[in-house]
């Protein structure tokens, strides 16, 4: 299709969704169909059947809807009512005219205007939750394509890169580089082959940000690397997804298809001269392979071992061509930024970090799920606010940027969330999962799970995160079962330099995060574990001799 | 699909499966990875005639493909168990309690990543599979168990009569 018949296929369809009584949303996200979403679907599907009402009311399944601890969620479009936990039996209520029928659901409504929804700004999740990842259709009603239509007709690609430069986007993957600076990079390269890649290899425990996102909404992720593609001058798009992400791997390659299919993607890309073709390639458990180039030696069919930087993949990348290496939800962040420009864009966000994050939230928080704040919103309003607190106890730390991260307590409750200021006080922002920790929880043993992490990940091709990571989970293993001296916590201390400063890529130099920051927050917690063989938090179990000496 | 240790010797349409995919991609040593994601989803493990054959196939050193095999956790050397649990450790899932899952499972079962001798269930570990909102989460044959119990595993070990 051209972008008239784009623009035409919009309004067709916003006026055949406008002609429906009543379109019902069903999310069918991962974590609302292990709760059992595709059964609440077939039923809602056979009691539009059953009460005649298919011609008049749509069955839809959409992305994640964020409050995943609620789920399976159903949100009705006629009276915008959102409910949580719905079962097969809340079927033909669902779908019924009648508002006295719904009256037994009341209970398990949840409030759109609350500020688990009302204090979030969505621009990457703006259409999850909304489209039906699995409909074309949908997505180009939503707008969808219009920013790669805009960016191929009416802007030069020196036009879209300063576009990019001029919104401050930095990637979302957690180092924050400016996207524009890359993007220009890569575009000044005069090589014929050049690459994209969207890294979705998300990997850090913890985070489930990427993968809503490639589920609930996976033709931006497609649009954001086309317009990549046509600024940079690369034909050929690579997508790096984890091989446990099934049902975004499943809905990425349907996705491709029909884009394919209207001339979205492939050849004459809406029948102008611009061609971009997008391929899968599947991770195979890797936690390094995020590493940008590891993950290239993964496409390249070869083990996920990063190698010495430089050169960039910018200017050496996939099979030594330039190669333009961004998250997937940076490349959501693109299409909205063409549509409206990069001004729009700095307008959000705080003077050093633009826009918006998206954050998973889990751990011992009310409302585990997926919510999407500007930059710059403080912790407490992220945990409190939206996240609903902490059930029946006592907040104690926030987990950032998973293996890489940092612990942060309560006294930094309210800093502003961005790049800079996590990176002060020793977190990262990290990929956005934000795991939220209580008083039962030990930070000793947050720190030795993380390493246990790192030790089981590191690649092995370095030696001082092969020989390093292991020295010191054992020490943190000693520490956690009573067996540790002061000896020990000097000797992790000097690890966690040695770590920082010598090993090859991002996850040596970073592993040493967690204990650094429990260290510096929480030392009262290891001087616990070590002088009085005990575990303030209950959680570890000290099984030493030495506690036994010392009863 | 059952996870059956056939050879490759054996005669049946998986070895032609295996055979278009890697014409698919036209026998390039790049599409390693993607010709052994094909091959453990048909086999269910990577055998070591498998892993040879695919070495020659693609003309690549036996070496190189046994590494790439051995370096991917997703891959699997040996034959897996009828049923699999594969319990998340992920942070969530870990806060969550998910080392009393993974003790309950390697008292009835067997230890993690391994199988039970007469290769009914096998149990194993992931690395957050970004069910975080579900924790403690299992996958079980496939399908993501939500706010897992001790209780609840074992009423689903009895329901296919382990001991």
């Amino acid at each position: 299709m051209n972008t008239e018949e784009l623009k035409e296929k919009q309004t067709e369809e916003l006026a055949r969704q406008r002609a429906l009584k009543d379109r019902i949303l069903c999310c069918t996200a991962a974590g609302c169909i292990s709760c059992g979403a595709e059964g609440v679907r077939q039923a809602l599907l056979a009691q539009a059947k059953a009460q005649g009402r298919e011609g008049t009311v749509e069955i839809c399944g959409t992305g994640c809807m964020g409050m995943c601890g609620r789920g399976p969620l159903v949100l009705r479009s006629s009276d915008q009512q959102l409910y949580g936990g719905v079962t097969v039996e809340d079927g033909r209520v669902l779908v019924s005219e009648n508002v006295i029928d719904r009256q037994s659901l009341l209970p398990r409504g949840i409030d759109l205007q609350g500020p688990f929804f009302s204090r979030q700004r969505k621009i990457v999740l703006a259409n999850s939750g909304r489209v039906d990842p699995e409909k074309l259709a949908d997505y180009i009603a939503a707008g969808g394509y219009q920013s790669l239509a805009k960016a191929l007709e009416e802007m030069t690609p020196r036009d879209v890169v300063e576009e990019i430069k001029k919104s401050g986007l930095r990637g979302r993957g957690g180092a924050g580089y400016p996207s524009g600076l890359k993007w220009e990079l890569v575009a000044k390269q005069t090589t014929p082959t050049k690459y994209i890649v969207c890294n979705a290899d998300e990997g850090d425990p913890g985070a489930f940000m990427d993968r809503s996102v490639l589920e609930g909404d996976p033709h931006r992720v497609l649009e954001g690397m086309a317009i990549a593609g046509y600024a940079v001058g690369a034909q050929q798009g690579y997508i790096y997804v984890r091989g446990e992400y099934g049902l975004a791997i499943q809905r990425l390659q349907t996705a491709i298809k029909q884009a394919e299919r209207e001339h979205l993607l492939g050849a004459r890309i809406l029948e102008q001269g611009f061609q971009f073709r997008i391929d899968l390639r599947i991770g195979a458990g890797a936690f390094v392979c995020g590493e940008e180039t590891a993950l290239i030696a993964s496409i390249e069919g070869k083990r996920g071992q990063p190698r010495q930087r430089p050169p960039y993949p910018p200017a050496s990348g996939l099979w030594g061509a330039p190669t333009l290496i961004n998250n997937v939800e940076t490349f959501a962040n693109i299409p909205p930024i063409i549509e409206r420009g990069g001004d729009w864009f700095a307008g959000i966000g705080t003077a050093g970090s633009k826009g918006t994050k998206v954050f998973a939230l889990a751990g011992k928080i009310a409302n585990t799920g997926l919510i999407e704040v500007p930059m710059g919103t403080t912790l407490r309003e992220i945990l409190f606010d939206i996240g609903g607190g902490i059930p029946n106890r006592r907040f104690k730390a926030a987990q950032t940027g998973g293996p890489s991260g940092g612990c942060i307590p309560e006294q930094f409750l309210d800093l502003p969330v961005d790049y800079e200021s996590l990176a002060q006080i020793g977190s990262i922002m990290g990929s956005g999962g934000l795991i939220v920790m209580d008083e039962t929880s030990c930070m000793v043993d947050v720190a030795r799970f993380f390493m246990e992490f790192c030790m089981d990940e590191s690649c092995g091709k370095c030696i001082p995160c092969r020989a390093g990571t292991v020295q010191m989970q054992d020490i943190l293993q000693r520490i956690t079962t009573g067996d540790a001296s002061e000896d020990d916590l000097e000797m992790l201390k000097t690890l966690s330099e040695l770590l920082r400063e010598t090993s090859l890529c991002g996850l040596g130099q970073t592993a040493p995060n967690p204990v650094v920051s429990t260290l510096k927050y929480f030392p009262q917690e290891y001087e616990a574990h070590i002088r009085e063989k005990r575990c303030p938090a209950g959680h570890c179990h000290i099984t030493s001799k030495t506690q036994e000496v010392l009863a | 699909m059952a996870a059956s240790a056939t050879p490759v010797g054996a005669k049946d349409n998986r070895e032609k499966l295996l055979e278009r995919a890697m014409s698919r991609y036209q026998y390039s040593g790049d599409a390693l990875i993607e010709v052994l994601h094909t091959a453990q989803e048909l086999f269910g493990f990577l055998s070591r005639p498998l892993l040879k054959t695919i070495a020659q196939k693609l003309k690549l050193p036996h070496s190189r493909v046994l590494g790439v095999a051995t370096f991917y956790h997703f891959f699997s050397l040996k034959p897996k168990g009828e049923h699999t649990f594969v319990v998340c450790i992920g942070t969530a899932c870990y806060v969550a309690g998910a080392l009393g899952l993974i003790e309950g499972l390697e008292r009835r079962c067997a230890k993690a990543g391994q199988t039970t001798p007469d290769g009914k269930v096998s149990v194993e570990t992931a690395r957050c599979i970004g069910s975080c909102g579900l924790a403690p989460a299992v996958i079980y044959d496939g399908n993501v168990l939500a706010r897992v119990t001790p209780v609840l595993l074992d009423t689903e070990l009895n329901k296919i009569a382990v001991p």
